[in-house]
């Protein structure tokens, strides 16, 4: 007898949904005020808020993407892993205590604590939403491709449905449970995350007898690549002309490449905005900090674990295998799951397959809720009270425009993500990164640190660092001029002029000179209320009642 | 100036304020200067270094990999010597400030 396991599949989907939607609303009715909609009361505890954060962080990206870019790659998957995790530490020791001291809602309450509201409160908002929406993006054709491949589907339409459907989720839970809700999903999500994780690394362990070595030895010989095992099979590639000689150049920018990515992914973590509004979560900045630390300790063993599944899938189902499902190797670690638990088949196969391809569904839909809250909050607290109403909305009038500000975002998220269909949006993770380090990172930090920042330095910060990452990318071999662009050079169409398909190691020192160039050729100082946001946010006094303006 | 600017202006040029954030930034900045040469120390070697990365260690473990996981475990350490720093020093003196600005305040 044969199992099937769509069938085992759909039921773990509608368990988890069914499960999560009780959740949040339970979640709804404790909510008391209104602005509890932007910090679930600000009362989780520092551990709650550091699962939820891991549960934030960790996208179907790093679960699913990581763990096939091993398995096909190698050794260069383990990169992505690293700058992840590391990246962590920028929030933790500059980041994450300041703002939560000083801050209320959203990034914007920071960058704009001593500035003008309304220029510096429309960049925030711009960065928040274009950063936020990039990332929706990418998970949310990611969802309508795991979903389909997981249950067979074949049908295009079938994907949109699936788009459409998490779409509608992660509506509901943005509107229904506000950020409590959206919290009690992360934290569900990261538990689940984790116990798939470490059953399926000690399984491959397992078969492995501990020893970590045989593993890569066997990933290596089911690759047939001598080098499998060794950085530059992905990244940083030595490339070579026509006639097998080294391409010096191109090896270079290949290399630079790598770098750039680098710098993004470790720079651009302290800058997402559905991050950085975690902060906000708990009472204190001793929360915030044990909040960091729970996080840096899940996502740093999940990380850890990605080489025993992607090395693994390697090892036991093979990349031919994995490539012959999902050309990008998205399938390696269900696959795994699948073999682990008897192979294609067998009752244990199908359970492995089901329970893993939940967990990745419950991934996607967790990090694509904070998302959508996150840009919906910006555009409720930052655009429309600040910018639109000056300051004179009532917190009900806010959290009503942020709940009609869910359902734009989440509207406009759908039909993007069905037009993007078929293309390769895997670049948009990596774009929203090195926005966010070019743009959000400049600004936030010279926000905090330094004395003489200003209106013009946080405005030019955050476009100079947002249009110049943007820029860079249109303009980049990702858009044109080779033949797995957007607009695949078969079409004679090409203005690829810059040569790295990362661009953070251009646009982030640039987002950095320009916060310092517009704040020197401005002559506005506000020494005072610089003082007032230092000793917030080294002390947290007055959290109470911090930021409003 | 209102009377309100002027507590944190205080504040802010106390003695023991200075202190604290000498103590923070004292501590945080060269920590920062520390992991982030140390991660890109790792990237260089593993873009422009690749003869010495690839030998192997322990079986097919190689000094890619062991660098690699070097890298988790400074993370580690550096989050809990900060979490030690932050709770012996950084969290008293942050403390004292606050409750001292706060009365100011008239909270």
């Amino acid at each position: 007898m044969t199992f099937d396991h769509t069938t085992l599949s759909s039921a773990m989907f509608l368990m988890f949904v069914l499960v999560t939607l009780f959740v949040v609303y339970r979640a709804s009715r404790q909510n008391t005020k209104a602005t509890d909609f932007y910090n679930g009361g600000a009362n989780f505890s520092g551990f709650q808020n550091g699962l939820a954060i891991a549960g934030d962080y960790m996208s179907a990206a790093s679960f699913l993407g990581i763990a096939g870019t091993i398995a096909l790659f190698g050794y260069d998957g383990f990169l992505y892993s690293i700058g992840f995790l590391v990246a962590w530490l920028v929030a933790l020791l500059l980041v994450a205590e300041p703002l939560r001291n000083s801050g209320r809602f959203t990034m914007g309450d920071v960058l704009a604590f001593r500035m003008r509201q309304v220029p510096v409160r429309t960049a925030a908002a711009t960065s928040t939403v274009v950063v936020s929406v990039f990332y929706l993006l990418a998970q949310m054709v990611g969802a309508g491709a795991l979903v389909a491949l997981l249950m067979g589907f074949t049908d295009p339409v079938a994907k949109n449905w699936v788009i459409v459907g998490v779409g509608i989720l992660m509506i509901i839970y943005v509107t229904v449970g506000g950020m409590r809700g959206t919290t009690y999903v992360q934290i569900i999500k990261a538990f689940l995350l984790m116990s798939g994780a470490a059953v399926m690394t000690f399984m491959v362990l397992w078969h492995f007898q501990f020893d970590i070595s045989a593993m890569l030895g066997a990933a290596q010989a089911a690759s047939g690549n001598a080098d499998f095992l060794e950085p530059g099979q992905r990244f940083g590639k030595d490339v070579f002309d026509a006639a097998g000689n080294l391409d010096a150049v191109k090896t270079l920018f290949s290399k630079l490449d790598l770098i750039s990515l680098a710098l993004a992914l470790i720079l651009g973590t302290a800058g997402l905005p559905h991050i950085l509004i975690r902060f906000y979560t708990v009472p204190t900045s001793k929360d915030a900090r044990t909040s960091v630390n729970w996080a840096i300790g899940n996502i740093g063993a999940f990380y850890l674990m990605t080489i025993a599944l992607g090395f693994g899938a390697a090892a036991l189902v093979g990349a031919e295998a994995i490539i012959a499902k999902d050309k990008a190797g998205n399938v390696a670690a269900p696959m795994l799951a699948e073999h682990l638990g008897g192979g294609a088949g067998t009752l244990g196969g199908a359970v492995m397959l089901a329970v893993v391809g939940a967990i990745a569904f419950a991934t996607i839909l967790a990090v694509v809720a904070g998302l959508t809250l996150a840009s919906s909050s910006s555009l409720a607290h930052d655009l429309y009270a600040n910018v639109i109403k000056r300051g004179t909305a009532t917190p009900e009038q806010e959290v009503r425009v942020a709940r009609v500000a869910a359902f734009v975002i989440g509207g406009l998220a759908i039909v993007l993500a069905i037009l993007a269909q078929g293309l390769n949006v895997a670049f948009l993770v990596a774009l929203a990164f090195a926005i966010a380090a070019s743009a959000n990172l400049p600004a936030v930090l010279f926000s905090l640190f330094w004395k003489e920042f200003n209106t013009r330095g946080a405005v030019w910060a955050i476009y100079g660092g947002l249009f110049s990452a943007v820029g860079l990318l249109i303009f980049s071999p990702v858009v044109s001029g080779a033949e797995t662009s957007l607009i695949s050079s078969t079409t004679g169409i090409m203005f690829n002029w810059f040569p790295l398909a990362n661009p953070g190691l251009v646009s982030i020192p640039f987002g950095f000179f320009m916060g310092w160039l517009g704040t020197k050729t401005s002559s506005e100082r506000n020494y005072a209320k610089y003082a007032e946001l230092e000793v917030r946010s080294l002390t947290g006094a007055d959290i109470g009642k911090a930021v409003q303006h | 100036m209102s009377q309100q600017d002027g507590v944190w202006v205080k504040a802010q040029q106390s003695p023991e304020f200075a202190k604290l954030r000498k103590s923070y930034r004292g501590f945080a900045f060269p920590l920062t200067a520390a992991f982030l040469s140390w991660y890109f120390l790792y990237i260089l070697l593993t873009a422009f270094a690749r003869d010495f990365v690839v030998t192997p260690v322990i079986g097919n473990i190689n000094i890619a990999f062991i660098l690699g996981v070097l890298q988790f475990v400074s993370t580690f350490v550096i989050m809990w010597l900060y979490e030690r720093h932050s709770s012996k020093v950084l969290d008293e003196a942050g403390e004292k400030i606050r409750v001292q600005v706060d009365a100011e305040l008239g909270k």
